[in-house]
């Protein structure tokens, strides 16, 4: 649930495609250009600012019994902690373009593995959560758009702005007390029944339990996302279903929607085809826009669920003040919020003609 | 008055002039004034808390712990909505919520508003270096996910009330920021602003007075919005143990502490929710009111 | 159609029974994700528990108690003047095969030597890898008590020690003496990939290792070839769930069948369950509040005295620890050995407080600082709780207490260094010996920095401490250990606040599973109905 995206987002970008956007291939080269100052600024911010965090991740560690000063020293040179900030963060930036994002203080295993074994679970919990929200999302709000000013676009807008203001946390709580304690239809927590068992293939249960070939792996999985998904897909699923309704009525506003009426064309093939086409274009934006935000809610989804994905692993290392893993993990979502961000540029480029014609 | 000279500004055709015609749209929109009357009987409830709770915030009775609420069985009327985990009354707890929730929101607002405003005017009106600066300043920001920035924040200053504060307004600067940029940016080069140029105004006094003015409509309804945002974000960093400290009675921390009651005594994890759900959909139902009235678009039909 | 339908689903329910009868799998609702698998470089006991089934140490506890007994070692002797302990190793151990390695040989005396020097040698080619953190081998002393370790032949070890030490013995049974696999390290070694040795682990332990999914699950299956015979049930898996209330749902609904550390809330709502038994026992540990002797006015004894009148103790079991705690009136929890029972802990009596200011000049109270730890420990849930409670006490007094808490690294430090007047802390033992929880009140340790709070040093009481640790007849040491209690009773250096309660809820199927005092969960007597 990243507010900053909740679509209102989409005008602006219209502008800023529009005013730099003189040719497309310069766009995608000012676009990827400026993702390098970008990165290194989150590098340097979160490498400076990690290291004013009060507590030392050794001493956090030894708790009562605490630790001898030359025990300390020496585990402090070895992690490199004894140098000028400066200089661990050359050194770092030196690891970083070797692909290395350093090594976790707590587990030793280098924090891309640890980050690569966690981020299938948070990805197939985000992909299925867009999944619903879409699926959900752009009906309702085509039905509402088309049924304007009537009950039921009043009652599926007071749903959408219910979920839009929900607090997704206690909407997490909610579900888990009602569907899992009280009616006992779905499990409490995890990715799937232990009673399966197979090596992750994809790192994606619902495709490594259907690969496993054991019957009953599947639903268990299919079971085990189901309040998840829900509880993640919430705010997106209310985004789009609102920013639907608003091209929608935009869009059936329009005069070739007019024209099309007036030809006689049947009402579903007006509003199916040449409505819906030309109004999914801001609404594709928003669902791209909805990336960041979900790696945003994937982390108190996860938190309540435990989920085994990054999120829970983000918070933990603030607890452990795991320094490589908060940075690496920062860096690395950061960096995929940023590719997806350009791409969604682009395809609002290649999906809306005007701007093509605008250069 | 300038205001149909903007471009997101309400562009009205005859008479009732541009502020009037918002009240009109506005009060004709009846999910808009129903939030608008929760959201001021919220406000008046959060000003005189201390009249209107039973008991004080922080008030135990330890022979009443987790009583559920008067109307099931075993409640008790002296606790309307039932006690927590250690005998303290929630709905005391509640009412002092909403003033800090309600605090918190609006000091968001404020403090990433005027930061907001003071950047992007600046951004529009130096291009060169501390134009790029800022705006890539905001790029950053914008790149991590607002959640996670927020938590980060936290960590490094400390989880506190303030901090939190702190750490919702940088997530939420670049929106102002981008948006009074873009809006001062398509006003300079307007007539009346080069007319004022010309009459010998000095840059800081066209950057406040002639410009911000009509900039000034887009930058409201982000407020309404960044209102609801704020509380919610505040209210989850309370609840993941980042935000308000207990024993203070913030909404998310409270749910934070209350999880384990989820089973035994569920009324302690469903109020502080529902009263987040209530505050921010009455936000945002005046917010999309605020919206609508504003928008030209939606004022067609 | 349809009885072929039928049939097919009447074979599928069948076979589905017959292998769940077949194979028992225990599943144990861990609290959280390992560090790694190596013993040797892990303190928490959530890592500990998860490395612990695949390994052995040399002598063991016994499920259940802190009693020491064989494990690789089939006997041990001790010289006449306790220098040198040589062991004499089963013969005939096997080590588990895993993904990449399978052994050629049992277990010998060249495993003995590699577990050790890793952790002790600069120069074993393993010391620094994964981070060459050996805490516990380094905190118990280890690197000064050990003066060589030879092998005598294949099947004897021979240490010796700088210094006799009866408490080594219950130190080797720690998880930090675990025995590894000489041959898998040189193995990993040569294949470039050492740290695997840590995470995928090779032991003689009654189960080996199958697969670990970070933040899911741990799989182990029985080792079939265990020199102690094969474990009664055929899978451990640990269902990694953080959150206690979740745990608790699935133990209620069967997906686990061992929890641990409940939430105090839900303890009412398990004990009902009449499918669980809840199982408790004092942890081993103490949470005390330590008073300055070193600083006035806490110098004078009847002032430390009248502090114990004060502090009401039952107030802060009810309020702070909720049930899950119980009053401690010596520093040793009563789960250890030499626990001195006859000692009768001192009331609360606000009027006997009084009187001993009075006596003490001190009638019109006085003002000083009390400080909590910023975090929650096994021994204390709410430092600041208790303070709180503390303060509203010595108020009654006169006494003006001042909370005072740094960030937890720091406060720890300013502790040690003696900077308070009155400060909580605790200790969590390690190896049920006494010597791991009395030497807090040791001289050695009373000097800025060291461990003794009270920087309180009794020469009598610090002699019959080194004496204890001299000899290794248990019922002397028990003797010394009881006098050593009255004296910390009388002299009140600290004020003992409680020893928690640990609560474990266990499904009524599980059978022979003993909630163990040093705080691990073991799996290897452990049976299914």
């Amino acid at each position: 649930m990243d507010p900053r995206f909740r679509g209102d987002d989409v005008g602006r970008r219209k502008n800023r495609l529009g005013r730099h956007g003189h040719t497309m291939l310069g766009f995608i080269i000012r676009r990827t250009l400026l993702v390098v100052p970008t990165f290194l600024a989150i590098a340097f911010l979160t490498f400076v600012a990690i290291r004013l965090v009060p507590g030392d991740p050794i001493e956090v560690r030894t708790g009562e019994r605490g630790i001898s000063p030359e025990r300390l020293a020496e585990f402090r040179h070895q992690l490199g902690l004894d140098q000028p900030v400066w200089k661990q963060f050359l050194d770092y930036l030196w690891q970083l373009a070797h692909g290395d994002f350093g090594t976790s203080i707590s587990t030793h295993a280098p924090v891309l593995s640890e980050f690569a074994t966690l981020f299938p679970a948070t990805l197939e919990l985000a992909f299925c959560a867009m999944v619903f929200a879409v699926v959900l999302g752009i009906p309702a709000g085509v039905i509402a758009a088309t049924r304007r000013g009537t009950f039921l676009d009043y009652s599926l807008m007071g749903v959408a702005l219910t979920g839009f203001s929900m607090p997704i946390f206690w909407w997490g709580l909610l579900l888990i007390l009602f569907f899992s304690v009280n009616l006992d239809l779905t499990p409490v927590s995890g990715r799937i029944d232990l009673l399966y068992y197979f090596e992750p293939v994809t790192g994606f249960m619902l495709i490594d339990s259907l690969l496993s070939d054991q019957d009953g792996a599947f639903l268990s999985a299919v079971s085990h996302l189901i309040l998840p998904t829900i509880v993640l897909g919430t705010i997106p699923l209310a985004t789009i279903a609102r920013m639907t309704r608003s091209a929608m009525l935009e869009v059936l506003g329009e005069d070739y929607v007019r024209t099309a009426r007036a030809k006689g064309l049947s009402p579903f093939r007006v509003v199916g085809i040449h409505a819906l086409r030309n109004a999914l274009i801001p609404v594709v934006t928003v669902i791209g826009l909805q990336v960041g935000a979900l790696m945003a809610g994937a982390v108190l989804t996860e938190y309540i669920f435990s989920w085994p994905g990054i999120g829970t692993w983000l918070i933990e290392s603030i607890q452990r003040r795991d320094y490589p893993v908060l940075q690496g993990g920062v860096l690395l979502i950061s960096g995929i919020v940023i590719v997806i961000n350009i791409l969604v540029d682009l395809l609002y480029g290649v999906l809306n003609p005007r701007i093509r014609h605008a250069r | 008055m300038p205001a149909d000279t903007t471009a997101s500004a309400p562009r009205v055709e005859t008479p009732p002039g541009p502020i009037a015609a918002f009240f009109r749209d506005f009060s004709e929109n009846r999910a808009a004034l129903l939030g608008l009357i929760i959201l001021s009987l919220l406000v008046l409830v959060a000003i005189f808390a201390n009249f209107i709770a039973p008991y004080g915030p922080s008030e135990q009775f330890r022979e009443f712990t987790r009583i559920p609420p008067a109307w099931v069985e075993g409640g008790n009327r002296a606790f309307l909505l039932g006690t927590d985990e250690i005998g303290r009354d929630m709905l005391s707890r509640l009412i002092f919520g909403a003033r800090l929730s309600l605090f918190i929101g609006l000091s968001v607002v404020v403090a990433s508003m005027i930061a907001g405003i003071v950047l992007g005017l600046v951004a529009a009106f130096a291009p060169g270096w501390p134009s790029i600066v800022i705006m890539r300043a905001m790029d950053v920001i914008l790149s991590v996910p607002s959640l996670l920035l927020a938590i980060v924040i936290v960590a490094i200053i400390g989880p506190s009330l303030t901090n939190t504060i702190v750490a919702i307004t940088v997530v939420y600067l670049p929106n102002y920021v981008r948006l009074v940029r873009a809006s001062a940016l398509s006003e300079k080069t307007r007539d009346y602003v080069v007319a004022a140029r010309v009459a010998g105004a000095g840059t800081l006094r066209i950057m406040f007075i002639t410009v911000l003015p009509n900039c000034m409509a887009p930058i409201i309804v982000q407020a309404a919005l960044t209102i609801s945002n704020a509380i919610l974000e505040a209210a989850a960093l309370g609840f993941l143990g980042l935000g308000a400290q207990p024993p203070s009675p913030e909404w998310g921390a409270m749910l934070a502490s209350a999880r384990e009651f989820l089973q035994s005594a569920s009324w302690i994890v469903t109020e502080p929710g529902l009263a987040i759900l209530i505050t921010v959909l009455s936000i945002n139902l005046v917010g999309d009111g605020l919206r609508d009235a504003l928008d030209p678009k939606m004022r067609r039909s | 159609m349809h009885k072929l339908t039928r049939l097919l689903a009447a074979t599928m329910l069948v076979s589905g029974l017959a292998t769940a009868a077949e194979a028992k799998t225990l599943v144990y609702c861990a609290e959280g994700s390992p560090e790694n698998f190596n013993p040797q470089i892990n303190t928490t006991g959530t890592s500990l528990d998860a490395a612990r089934p695949a390994f052995n140490q040399l002598v063991q506890f016994e499920p259940g108690t802190t009693n020491v007994v064989p494990g690789l070692a089939e006997k041990w002797d001790v010289s006449a003047d306790g220098l040198e302990v040589t062991f004499h190793l089963r013969k005939g151990v096997k080590f588990h095969s895993v993904k990449g390695f399978a052994p050629t040989r049992d277990f010998n005396a060249d495993d003995v030597l590699f577990s050790f020097n890793r952790q002790w040698k600069d120069d074993n080619p393993y010391h620094k890898v994964s981070g060459g953190a050996y805490d516990y081998f380094n905190d118990m002393g280890m690197p000064d008590l050990i003066k060589s370790i030879d092998k005598v032949d294949d099947y004897t070890v021979k240490f010796t020690l700088a210094r006799p030490e009866a408490p080594f013995l219950a130190n080797l049974a720690m998880d930090f003496a675990t025995i590894l696999s000489a041959e898998y390290a040189d193995a990993m070694l040569k294949a470039g990939t050492p740290e695997q040795v840590d995470q995928v682990p090779v032991g003689t332990g009654p189960f080996s290792f199958v697969a670990y999914q970070k933040d899911a699950v741990i799989r182990y299956k029985a080792f079939p070839d265990y020199w102690a015979g094969k474990p009664k049930i055929d899978d451990l898996v640990f269902a990694i769930t953080k959150d206690p209330t979740a745990r608790w749902a699935k133990v209620q609904k069967g997906e686990c069948h061992i929890m641990g550390y409940p939430n105090p809330a839900d303890l009412e709502a398990i004990g009902k369950d009449p499918n669980v038994d809840l199982m408790q026992q004092a942890g081993l540990n103490i949470g005390y509040l330590a008073f300055n002797v070193t600083k006035k006015p806490f110098d004078d004894k009847r002032v430390r005295l009248a502090v114990t009148y004060a502090i009401d103790k039952d107030a802060i079991l009810k309020d702070v620890y909720l049930g899950a705690g119980q009053p401690a009136k010596n520093l040793i929890p009563p789960t250890i050995w030499g626990y001195n029972d006859k000692i009768v802990d001192y009331p609360h009596d606000v009027e006997k407080a009084k009187e001993l200011l009075k006596e003490a000049g001190l009638e019109n109270g006085f003002e000083t600082d009390l400080w909590w730890m910023p975090v929650q420990r096994p021994y204390n849930p709410n430092a600041k709780r208790v303070a709180e409670i503390m303060q509203a006490d010595l108020a009654k007094l006169n006494i003006k207490a001042n909370l005072v808490s740094y960030e937890w690294g720091e406060y720890r430090k300013r502790l040690q260094a003696g900077e308070h007047q009155m400060g909580q802390l605790g200790w969590t033992g390690d190896n049920g010996d006494p010597d791991n929880f009395f030497f807090l009140l040791g001289c050695d340790a009373a000097r800025p920095g060291g461990q003794n709070l009270a920087k309180w040093c009794n020469k009598d009481f610090d002699d019959k401490l080194k004496q204890a640790r001299r000899i290794t007849d248990k019922a002397e040491r028990t003797k010394l250990y009881e006098e050593m209690q009255v004296i910390a009773h009388d002299e009140v250096p600290v004020f003992n606040i409680a020893h928690s309660v640990v609560f474990e809820p266990v499904r009524k199927e599980v059978v022979g599973y003993k909630v163990s005092p040093l705080g691990r969960h073991e799996f290897t007597d452990v049976d299914l109905k």
